[in-house]
């Protein structure tokens, strides 16, 4: 087949037929990819949606992973397929711009693949019906700002973000505490932002995560917790109104870079040198000293000498410290980063009000929480657990349900859950439909139906009958025109979203059907795959 | 279909089958440890699978077996997990909670196969949680305004704890040993101030509490063996050659004079050091790393004591027992905290001679001497003490204490299964599931005994059932009794943990519907 013939009918050839190089051709190709792409999506299926049940992933080491996280499950589970690895960066992508949704968005993909099979299948081209689902996600793009709310909220009266939040996390494990943690994310991002630029940093939100304990002894820490310890057991575990030194250079004596040897030819030489060494400790120690710290924090280690001197002189220090943190604390404490000793002054300490050492269970595990700092919004979630592995995947929510939050600062308008959003907009695609000329009508009309998909997902989750429960929604959407109507998934006895408060933000769900959609034109645009071998 | 676009050898399991392994593996470690529990629980023989090493351990502890167990099914992992979390966080229950998550996640299976849903299950089982909970806080017990009441229920739960252990033929012998111990800790809970020592040789009941701490070292040759009003400098210092610290520097000579020359400064140096170290008014002094014996015989000429190579830890706990600082600079003698103790003698405990610090600065530190017939009973011994000094330090904290032999959890499931009826829905199945589960824990320990479980247990239900909710397993006479008389207490912190870890870490399982195994990474030299 990589053979053609030119003018004279002469054979020539255009691709080397080895066994080592595979290819698939045409319709072939487009049905091996889609088949790819929807058996990805129906592992993630089953987890969307407040009884979506979870993953247990085992990576390469034997490792045990249990999350919910869309994102986190394709990670690990290193697929292999091209068009698998495109899905992956799909939720990837979606996770790093919104951080929510991540699940969605690929069985969202995975729905508009099924229905373009079929009309491949019919013979329609598939850049007819790529065309077609632009087409069908401008409309549906559009009716999602139209049924778009706001939210209003204040630094004091913060209830929408944390129900906003609690939809977020409703699908999680964690969710036996969600109110709580919901707080605790709604505070963490609130103490960080900046409502008036709408901006949110996250750096100056740390996660720490210890086994041990209860979910429900999770906590929001109002300062920075470091998994150190003090570098001398017996330096002070306390100290009040720090004056921190951060320092990238190591309590030893200096390492020039040029390389060089030292060579020791008498007695005074080695007299010199001993006295030199000792010079060195005692000018470091007083230039920290001198520069009226009383906390030393360090990104390298120290010398015994040095240590016991630091001790000597009342200067608690704590070494080893990562230079992320290092960083944090310089953002926090408001202090600059000194690289040599010579640098010091008292200018570019950092102040905070207070500093200690706290223990953990029967092990002596410790941790340092550096607290009152000068800039306060420097938070810290401490979370902890039954078990390893409920930790991380607390850390992994609590993180999502931040990033919902923070789009809400920066966006407040919402959409509301349970499907209803995407019921809505399929109602409105199919409309559109209908005034379509041509074939692109029938690509519009896959598109609704593959809106209609994430519903039905959801309610087969909950153990409601899907098709029952859809019909059902989507005639009383149109009977009331009301567009907050939804899945019932919690069996509360209401279908209006907007009673249950269950939001998502705007751009969340924008962006879910513009990824999604990108992605699945892609897809369809290949049509010959060929993939090298592999060297043997 | 996932062959399509997996990797090799990578296998997933999915519904139904994934559950069915989850269930198989956590139920499987379960009950690999489920014959230890209760004070007539057996042992285990941990061998070491490698080439050089076949050593044995023979234990009782649930970390310990779980730790040493290699596991390759994902949700028997979770379990070691949890187990882990206990031996760290408490100290004690580690069987417990594995063996709970396990029978759990058994009620779990039979209830799926009634085709009830994991999400319903999960919320059954959080209510049930709820219940037990609130019944569990209602039912613990604070002495902690009461000192000797309190010292009485610190000796309970050491007893409890200890009783299916090793020790339980002397458990009462080292339950005060144990209680004294931490009653010297007052509240700090510090448990480095507690030393425990080895030493194969005698009985068990041989083994004693020595106030003061004891070191496995040796003094040095010529050194006095004995000294009063001891000043104590402890030291992290090498006092072999010092190296120069500057880099990149070396020695380099051309003349045999000069080499001696400069063995002379480094002896001058040694010299100068020594010099220092003993202007520090000092008659012992402690190095964490090697004294060579040059340093030393100055040492001995100026009368002081040395000890060389006194590890990491023992330096620190001697620093924190005599109240010095571990110094490594000696130029400001003034500025030095010197470790202070009434005397430090040689002492011999069986065949060993090891160095006796008493009369410490700081009265809270102890050392507990374990005498026993071979290494591998001394090794379970200092295990079960040391979960029983845990379990007490952490009663000290949280003063709560609760009846143990099986009351609480028939007390907890009586509480669950009051509440079910009032639940609406198939959540209420799940509740009632939950209350099994409780059950079968003292059904467990009765059938460890030997003692016709079923039994017992219904005995025990009837009883709580007309009020008598202090009634727990008497596991020495095979019948029910009341706790409160036999005195057998658990601490209250310990077995909250139980259920609240071992619930959660079971929900996680069932909520579980595909797994997702990647291909193992391969390794050079298999």
């Amino acid at each position: 087949m990589s053979m053609v013939y030119d003018e004279y009918g002469r054979p020539f050839i255009i691709l080397k037929e080895q066994q080592a190089k595979a290819r698939v051709k045409g319709l072939e190709a487009q049905k091996s990819n889609i088949l790819a792409a929807k058996s990805v999506s129906s592992v993630l299926r089953t987890s969307l949606g407040p009884k979506g049940m979870d993953k247990m992933l085992v990576d390469p080491d034997g490792d045990v992973t249990i999350t919910n996280d869309g994102a986190t499950i394709l990670e690990r589970m290193e697929v292999q397929h091209q068009v698998a690895k495109l899905l992956v960066e799909l939720s990837q992508s979606q996770d790093n711009e919104i951080g929510d949704g991540t699940t969605g968005v690929v069985v969202l993909a995975g729905a508009l693949l099924a229905q373009a099979e079929k009309l491949l299948d019919r013979g329609i081209h598939p850049v007819r019906v790529a065309e077609g689902y632009e087409a069908a996600c401008k409309v549906a793009l559009d009716t999602l700002s139209q049924i778009g709310d706001t939210v209003e909220f204040t630094k004091d009266n913060t209830e929408p973000l944390v129900t906003t939040a609690e939809t977020t996390l409703n699908s999680k494990i964690i969710n036996v505490n969600r109110r709580k943690m919901a707080e605790i994310a709604v505070n963490a991002v609130l103490s960080v932002a900046d409502l008036e630029r709408k901006d949110v940093n996250f750096d100056m939100i740390k996660m720490e995560g210890k086994p041990g304990g209860r979910l429900e002894d999770t906590e929001l820490v109002q300062g920075i917790v470091l998994d150190k310890e003090m570098s001398h057991p017996q330096m002070a575990k306390t100290v009040k109104d720090v004056k921190c030194a951060l320092l990238t250079c190591p309590f030893e004596p200096p390492k020039p870079k040029t390389k060089h040897k030292l060579d020791i030819t008498s007695k005074d030489a080695y007299d010199k040198l001993y006295e030199h060494e000792q010079a060195y400790f005692t000018k470091m120690i007083q230039q920290v000293k001198d520069s009226g710290a009383n906390l030393v924090i360090c990104q390298w280690g120290f010398d015994d000498e040095a240590n016991h001197l630091l001790l000597q002189n009342k200067l608690p220090a704590i070494r080893w410290v990562g230079g992320v943190e290092l960083e944090l604390i310089a953002l926090a404490t408001g202090a600059r980063i000194i690289p040599r000793f010579s640098e010091l002054s008292a200018d570019k300490l950092g102040t905070c009000g207070q500093v200690r050492e706290i223990a953990f269970g029967t092990t002596k595990e410790k941790m340092v929480v550096i607290e009152d700092c000068k800039n306060s919004s420097a938070v810290t979630c401490v979370v902890r657990g039954g078990n390893k592995m409920i930790v991380d995947e607390a850390k992994r929510s609590l993180h999502d349900a931040m990033c919902v939050v923070r789009n809400l600062v920066k966006d407040n308008r919402v959409v509301y859950g349970g499907g209803s959003a995407e019921i809505a907009c399929s109602m409105a695609v199919s409309k559109h439909a209908d005034s379509v000329m041509g074939t692109d009508q029938y690509a519009i009309r896959a598109f609704a139906d593959a809106l209609d998909d994430i519903p039905l997902a959801l309610a087969e989750n909950c153990g409601l009958s899907p098709i029952e429960e859809l019909a059902n929604v989507k005639s009383k959407q149109l009977a009331e025109n009301n567009p907050f109507l939804g899945v019932d998934c919690n069996q509360s006895g209401t279908n209006n979203m907007k009673d249950q408060g269950v939001f998502e933000t705007l751009i969340g769900k924008q962006q879910q059907l513009l990824l999604a959609t990108q992605v699945v034109k892609m897809v369809l645009k290949i049509d010959d795959v060929i993939s090298m071998g592999n060297y043997q | 279909m996932e062959q399509a676009y997996m990797e090799q050898g990578t296998q997933m399991d999915k519904g139904d089958n994934a559950r069915m392994s989850s269930f198989v593996g956590a139920i499987a470690i379960a009950d690999l440890v489920k014959t230890t529990l209760g004070p007539k629980g057996m042992d285990k023989i941990l061998q070491r699978v490698s080439q050089q090493d076949q050593s044995i351990s023979v234990t009782n502890d649930g970390a310990t077996i779980l730790k040493a167990v290699n596991i390759d099914n994902p949700a028997a992992k979770v379990l070691v997990d949890i187990a882990k979390v206990q031996d760290d966080e408490v100290g004690d229950g580690t069987t417990s909670v594995a063996v709970f998550c396990g029978e759990l996640l058994r009620e779990a299976e039979k209830l799926i196969a009634q085709r009830i849903h994991p999400q319903t299950i999960c919320k059954g089982w959080r209510l049930a949680r709820d219940a037990a909970r609130k019944a569990l806080e209602e039912h613990a017990r604070d002495n902690a305004a009461n000192e000797e009441k309190f010292r009485d229920d610190l000796f309970n739960i050491a007893r409890t704890t200890l009783s299916s252990k090793l020790l339980t033929h002397d458990k009462d012998y080292f339950s005060n040993l144990a209680v004294d111990a931490v009653m010297r800790l007052k509240k700090s809970g510090n448990l480095d101030y507690i030393q425990i020592i080895k030493k194969s040789g005698g009985q068990l009941r041989d083994s004693y509490l020595e106030s003061g701490f004891i070191m496995d070292k040796k003094i040095g040759i010529g050194q006095p063996k004995r000294i009063e009003n001891a000043k104590i400098l402890i030291a992290n210092t090498s006092m072999d050659t010092d190296k120069i610290k500057i880099y990149g520097s070396r020695v380099r000579v051309d003349a045999m004079s000069k080499v001696a020359e400069i063995e002379e400064a480094e002896k001058d140096k040694m010299r100068g050091k020594c010099k220092k170290i003993i202007d520090h008014g000092i008659n012992v002094f402690v190095n964490r790393q090697l004294i060579y014996n040059f340093p030393e015989q100055i040492f001995a000429e100026a009368g002081i004591m040395s000890i060389e190579h006194a590890d990491f830890d023992g330096v620190e706990h001697l620093a924190a027992v005599t109240g010095g600082e571990v110094a490594s600079t000696f130029d400001h003698p003034e500025l030095v905290e010197l470790g202070k103790c009434d005397l430090i003698e040689e002492v011999m405990i069986g065949e060993d001679k090891v160095i006796r610090f008493s009369g410490c600065a700081s009265g809270e530190a102890c050392t507990i001497v374990l005498r026993g017939a071979s290494n591998h009973l001394l090794d379970e011994a200092e295990r079960s003490l040391h979960d029983a000094l845990c379990v007490l330090t952490q009663t000290v904290k949280e003063t709560r204490t609760i009846c143990g032999g099986g009351c609480t959890e028939v007390l907890m499931a009586q509480a669950v299964d009051k509440e079910a009826p009032s639940i609406p829905g198939k959540k209420a199945l799940a509740m009632e599931a939950f209350a099994r589960a409780l059950r079968q824990m003292p059904t467990i320990v009765a059938d460890n005994g030997g003692y016709d479980s079923a039994e017992l247990v219904t005995q025990l239900r009837a009883a709580h059932a007309a009020g008598n909710d202090s009634y727990g397993l008497d596991m020495y006479n095979g019948k029910i009794a009341c706790m409160d008389e036999l005195g057998v207490r658990e601490s209250f912190k310990s077995k909250l943990q139980v259920l609240m870890s071992a619930s959660e870490a079971a929900e996680m399982i069932l909520r579980v519907d595909d797994i997702i195994k990647c291909a193992p990474r391969q390794r050079e030299g298999h």
